[in-house]
């Protein structure tokens, strides 16, 4: 497969530096992404690394440009191996052909099989014996060092990049780090090509280096969350690291629960009592949450679930993205449970789609599950700031004068004023027991179904406006996404339209309550649809079928994690269906 | 501010901190003791019913929360002690109250009991225990004994040794640690009291009987026997523990030690937290 015949939107450079893990490919990721942030570009690093923390397999993957991108490329200009320890895993996901360059350490031993074969130019730059030349200077500074030279960022904007990064480590280190800067730069003389090469940008505009899961983090502070339990798993833990150092400064608390079970009932305490609450999760802990969601729904307080999504069933595949979890989001609790399900498409909608998720949480008294992924979370970019949204969630709170408080009283929207402990005349028990308007519990088959109804009509009279879906372009044809896969399918449409075909995006962002009305009438003109997603079973291409009728020319894009769709996958699926309309 | 007169008015006997709603429990059940002394406390403190919240999972005894005139929280199996956990720390100008049962807290609960006597969160947890499940008519709880064969679940007993609740929340790092009797209403109401005023997580183990399913439990009347004085070492109360045959009521344990607060750090903007992603040049 060679999908780089594809023109690209813009010029970009694909870079990775791999080795073993504890060799210090992340902070070479890392140096190299901010110093390119520090040059006027735009960037984005993926992590890619095997399930144990230290001793297996580590690749940071970067693709820099001078406007923004927030998904990898179909292969790769330039690898920089640090070593081959398991390097192997990475065949399928490191792409090289005959114009990559890849450099790697003759001392190492030989070249892996795979790597020959891609036909790609081998580079022998002695790093284990250059380490030795300068006392501290470590393999992955003069990586660093050797990298920035190559591509064309400024060595001075390097080092001070360096420099900022090791701060507060100590002189020697950051002489060390800095020695092996300059050795990279020397190893990289005569080396430099023009194709690999990027100018940094004069005066550039205000941009941001953020991680999805820090974006999330931010969201939820922006919308109003003063309340987090959570329970660490990978891929999430960084939303949860990230509100642990930040919501204190806002006047909120974060408690590292026992389990997830702890984490959302925590949170529902928290809400119960007014304080907007939010816990972070992946797979395996959600569905240990599961049952707690069909408690909010029943007791009708507002929680918000982030699910960064990694390849499952069971443990999975912890460090790899899938979009996997979208039939337990929207269906998974016993009895009738709706609820709010959103996901984000891209790093900055990491923001503001947790915090449109917080405002919909309390503005429905219901919980809300934000479906995120490792794609999405782990990655870092340079982004144009997500635009501030003002409003903070808000909730309908109860106006109390201490007679016939009725708790679920039936409202015209479904919508029951709430009481808040600490409010005299408001006392009530929230309960997951079928109940009447009054909060008290009853089997009766008419009281069951009247709450039912009240709580599906806040559902269908909320006017959730146009943030359901991006809709991006016009044409015949559509491609119909969700979450991160929107990302290459971005990427792939703009390729297919530079090459005169009209098409549009429409990726859906809130995902249940479905607007099926909305999307019915985008996709039924559509001579052609093209469903994208990362899971095996087609489980948006099925939900989107229980709620629409699709037109009879859809078809199904789907595979299931660990590896990326990549653009040019979804240029050629769009080509292939349109080849089928001519045929 | 209101006279002194009017204050007086105020002051609310316990029959006004139940609700009107009719407890489903059988005649002759424990739990009645329970929601009566809970109430006397709550009038003795002089709480106001709209700052206190009573937090319960699921069984007979975790219904007790829509009985009382406070705000309540009937929740999931189990999980009483995270939400109560996440109210009192998100809200610490309330007074929170778990309640419960011994399958409901020592059982599925089970972690969240140990988690919460380490964490010392300021709230108070009741547990009514009878050794038995009476909402599911009657199977072995884990603090039933070994060789109870009166559920057809467990016909020839447990074979297992029960539970030791006291043992477990002083293993566990609980500061303040009681027994009581649902039928000695005026020493439960004072143990109560002395719990919901303690500084941190008190857990209070209180025998309450279920002779429907164990009518054997009417005995225990003439069993339980007041002992424990309260411990402020933990070795004292290992002691007492040691002595016990189970049925020694009082405050066993009374430690105080800094309950878990919120982190009081400096306050600051949004302005200032979202200028960390700021790229530098």
């Amino acid at each position: 497969m060679n999908p780089s015949s594809s023109p690209q939107p813009h010029p970009s450079i694909s870079l990775a530096v791999i080795g073993s893990g504890g060799a210090g490919v992340m902070t070479a990721g890392q140096t190299l992404l901010d110093a390119a942030a520090a040059s006027g570009l735009f960037g984005l690093m993926t992590r890619a690394t095997g399930p144990q923390i230290r001793g297996g397999e580590a690749a940071a993957i970067l693709r820099l440009a001078p406007a923004p991108v927030e998904c990898q490329d179909d292969r790769l200009d330039l690898v920089l191996a640090i070593d081959w320890n398991k390097a192997e895993r990475f065949a399928d996901e490191l792409i090289l052909d005959a114009s990559s360059r890849l450099i790697v350490d003759p001392g190492q031993g030989d070249t892996p099989a795979w790597i020959q074969e891609s036909g790609a130019e081998l580079i022998e730059v002695p790093l284990g014996a250059l380490t030795r030349e300068h006392r501290g200077a470590r393999a992955n500074t003069i990586a660093v060092g050797l990298i920035g030279e190559l591509i064309g960022l400024p060595a001075m904007i390097v080092e001070r990049t360096v420099r900022r990064i090791l701060d507060n480590k100590g002189a020697k280190l950051i002489d060390g780090a800095l020695a092996g800067l300059a050795l990279g730069r020397a190893a990289a003389g005569g080396m430099a090509r023009a194709e690999h090469r990027i100018s940094p940008v004069e005066n550039p505009a205000r941009r941001w280096l953020i991680t999805g899961n820090e974006a999330v983090g931010l969201g939820a502070i922006r919308a109003g969350i003063r309340f987090c339990a959570a329970y660490p798993i990978t891929p999430s833990t960084e939303i949860q690291e990230w509100l642990a150092a930040h919501l204190p400064e806002v006047g909120g608390s974060l408690v590292q629960a026992e389990d997830e079970l702890a984490s959302i009932n925590m949170c529902l305490g928290a809400s119960f009592g007014g304080v907007p609450a939010l816990t972070a999760t992946s797979g395996p802990g959600f569905s240990l949450m599961v049952e707690a969601l069909g408690l909010a729904t029943q007791a009708e307080i507002p929680v918000v679930v982030v699910d960064v999504m990694r390849g499952g069933p069971s443990t999975g595949i912890p460090t790899r993205s899938e979009q996997s979890d979208l039939n337990i989001a929207v269906v998974g609790a016993h009895g009738d449970a709706p609820r709010l399900v959103l996901a984000p498409n891209s790093i900055g909608d990491c923001l503001t789609t947790t915090q449109w998720a917080v405002q919909l949480a309390e503005a429905l008294q219901s919980p809300a599950v934000v479906l995120s992924d490792q794609r999405l979370g782990q990655a870092r970019a340079t982004i144009a700031p997500p635009p501030s949204r003002d409003s903070q969630a808000s909730r309908r709170l109860a106006e109390t004068d201490g007679r016939h408080y009725a708790r679920f009283a039936d409202t015209a929207d479904g919508i029951s004023p709430m009481a808040l402990p600490g409010q005299a005349g408001g006392e009530y028990t929230a309960t997951g027991l079928s109940h009447m308007v009054s909060a008290r519990p009853s089997a009766s088959g008419r009281d069951h179904q009247h709450q039912l109804d009240k709580r599906q009509r806040k559902f269908e009279r909320f006017d959730f406006g146009d943030d359901w879906a991006d809709v991006d372009g016009e044409g015949d044809m559509v491609v119909l996404t969700w979450g991160s896969t929107t990302l290459p399918a971005r990427e792939a449409v703009t390729r297919v339209r530079a090459r005169g075909q009209a098409i549009r995006l429409v990726s859906v962002r809130l995902l249940s309550p479905l607007n099926g009305g909305a999307l019915s009438a985008l996709l039924q003109p559509a001579s052609r649809v093209l469903i994208v997603e990362q899971s095996h079973g087609g489980q948006f291409y099925r939900h989107l079928r229980a709620h629409i009728d699709l037109p009879g020319h859809t078809r199904l894009f789907n595979r299931p994690g660990p590896l990326n769709i990549t653009p040019g996958q979804i240029a050629q699926a769009i080509e292939s269906a349109a080849l089928e309309d001519a045929a | 501010m209101s006279s002194s007169a009017e204050q007086a008015i105020t002051v609310l006997r316990h029959k006004d901190f139940k609700s009107d709603y009719k407890p489903v429990w059988c005649a002759g059940c424990g739990d009645f003791g329970v929601l009566n002394a809970l109430t006397k406390a709550m009038a003795a403190l002089e709480l106001k019913p709209e700052n206190v919240a009573m937090i319960a999972g699921i069984g007979c005894s975790s219904r007790i929360p829509a009985y009382t005139s406070v705000y309540g929280f009937h929740g999931v199996h189990g999980r009483a002690l995270p939400l109560a956990t996440g109210l009192a720390i998100s809200r610490p100008d309330l007074t929170v109250i778990a309640s419960g049962g011994d399958g409901d807290g020592f059982s599925i609960g089970g972690n969240h009991f140990l988690h919460a006597c380490r964490r010392n969160v300021n709230m108070t947890y009741l547990v009514m225990d009878n050794s038995v499940y009476g909402m599911t008519k009657g199977q072995a709880s884990p603090t039933t004994e070994f060789d109870w064969t009166g559920s057809r679940l467990s016909p020839q007993g447990t074979g297992q040794p029960p539970l030791q609740p006291l043992e477990i929340a002083l293993a566990a790092g609980a500061p303040f640690i009681a027994r009581a009797f649902s039928n000695s209403p005026n020493d439960l109401a004072r143990v109560i009291a002395e719990a919901i005023g303690f500084e941190g997580f008190a857990f209070v183990q209180i025998l309450s009987p279920c002779i429907t399913f164990r009518p054997e439990q009417l005995g225990w009347k003439k069993r339980v026997h007041d002992g424990f004085e309260p411990a402020d070492s933990r070795a004292a109360a290992y002691a007492a523990l040691a002595a016990d045959d189970g049925f020694t009521t009082g405050i066993l344990y009374h430690a105080p030690r800094p309950a878990y607060r919120p982190p009081d750090a400096p306050r600051a903007d949004l302005d200032r937290i979202e200028r960390c992603f700021e790229v530098l040049s």
